[in-house]
């Protein structure tokens, strides 16, 4: 019964912010609503008896990858019409939602945490060992190719960088005095 | 039903809300964070799955699409950064009118 009681309303806050994802106009307020709805779909995977995978999502998606979405809106700076248009401080009324969901989170945070049952949310729970020995023994194809798709992704990215400052370099030079 | 059941239905609705995302938008920004919310509900469907069958192999499937979608989303974020550079601009209505002329 416990499980239900944290599965539901981080399901609801999930389903919430991934409207308001697409919803909002503003980019910044999108990824911020991005990082609720995978802090609600960590607290949903604990409810599944996954918590290191819940741990996971908070550090490796919320913490790496949105916060790289984040580096290039402000990069890009697309959000500055946007804040013209609505004030650059966000106004009472707009953070009312956003402020009642991270409220219904941190709630179920802490229930799963001071909870006076020790926690192990599902009955079919699977331990972190078990995790662990499966993925370096049965799996470790897959984490040498994941380790491969990484690398890959640096490559690329690095190329693309360079690609991109290549011709600002070459103008620079063309216009640089002698 | 079971949490695991339930959490199934919860991937297809975010699934479905990351692919109206990607169809309704016409910022590079947006379409890419749908995209990512796309790979995110598979994720929570793998994960269901294994806690439905009680196996881990749900789960490290989970930890799989992690470094996948890093990649993505650094591949992805730079080729927008060079589409900015090239067209001023991230709507992609206009950046697809501007490659027709």
């Amino acid at each position: 019964m416990n499980n239900l009681l944290i599965f539901y309303p981080a399901a609801v806050v999930a389903v919430i912010t991934t409207l308001m994802v697409i919803l909002t106009r503003n980019p910044v307020y999108a990824v911020i609503y991005l990082i609720l709805s995978l802090c609600g779909v960590a607290l949903v995977f604990f409810s599944l008896g996954a918590p290191f995978l819940a741990a996971l999502e908070v550090i490796v998606y919320a913490g790496a990858i949105i916060v790289l979405f984040l580096f290039v809106v402000m990069m890009l700076n697309i959000g500055r019409v946007m804040n013209e248009q609505d004030c650059l401080r966000p106004s009472r009324k707009q953070m009312i939602l956003p402020g009642f969901l991270v409220i219904v989170l941190l709630v179920e945070t802490l229930m799963c945490l001071f909870a006076a049952a020790p926690v192990n949310p599902a009955a079919s729970s699977i331990s972190t060992k078990a995790l662990g020995q499966a993925l370096y023994g049965k799996h470790y194809l897959g984490v040498l190719l994941s380790a491969l798709v990484l690398l890959i992704g640096a490559i690329g990215g690095i190329h693309l960088g360079r690609a991109s400052s290549c011709p600002d370099t070459k103008e620079r030079s063309i216009h640089a005095p002698r | 039903m079971l949490p695991a059941e339930q959490a199934l239905i919860l991937a297809a609705i975010l699934f479905v809300t990351g692919v109206i995302g990607v169809i309704v938008r016409r910022n590079l920004i947006f379409v890419l964070m749908s995209v990512e919310i796309m790979f995110n509900a598979a994720g929570l469907a793998f994960v269901a799955g294994s806690a439905l069958h009680g196996q881990p192999d749900g789960q490290i499937f989970f930890i799989f699409i992690l470094p996948v979608a890093a990649a993505e989303v650094a591949i992805g974020l730079a080729l927008a950064v060079l589409v900015f550079q090239k067209y001023r601009t991230l709507d992609l209505w206009t950046i697809a009118r501007s490659r027709e002329e």
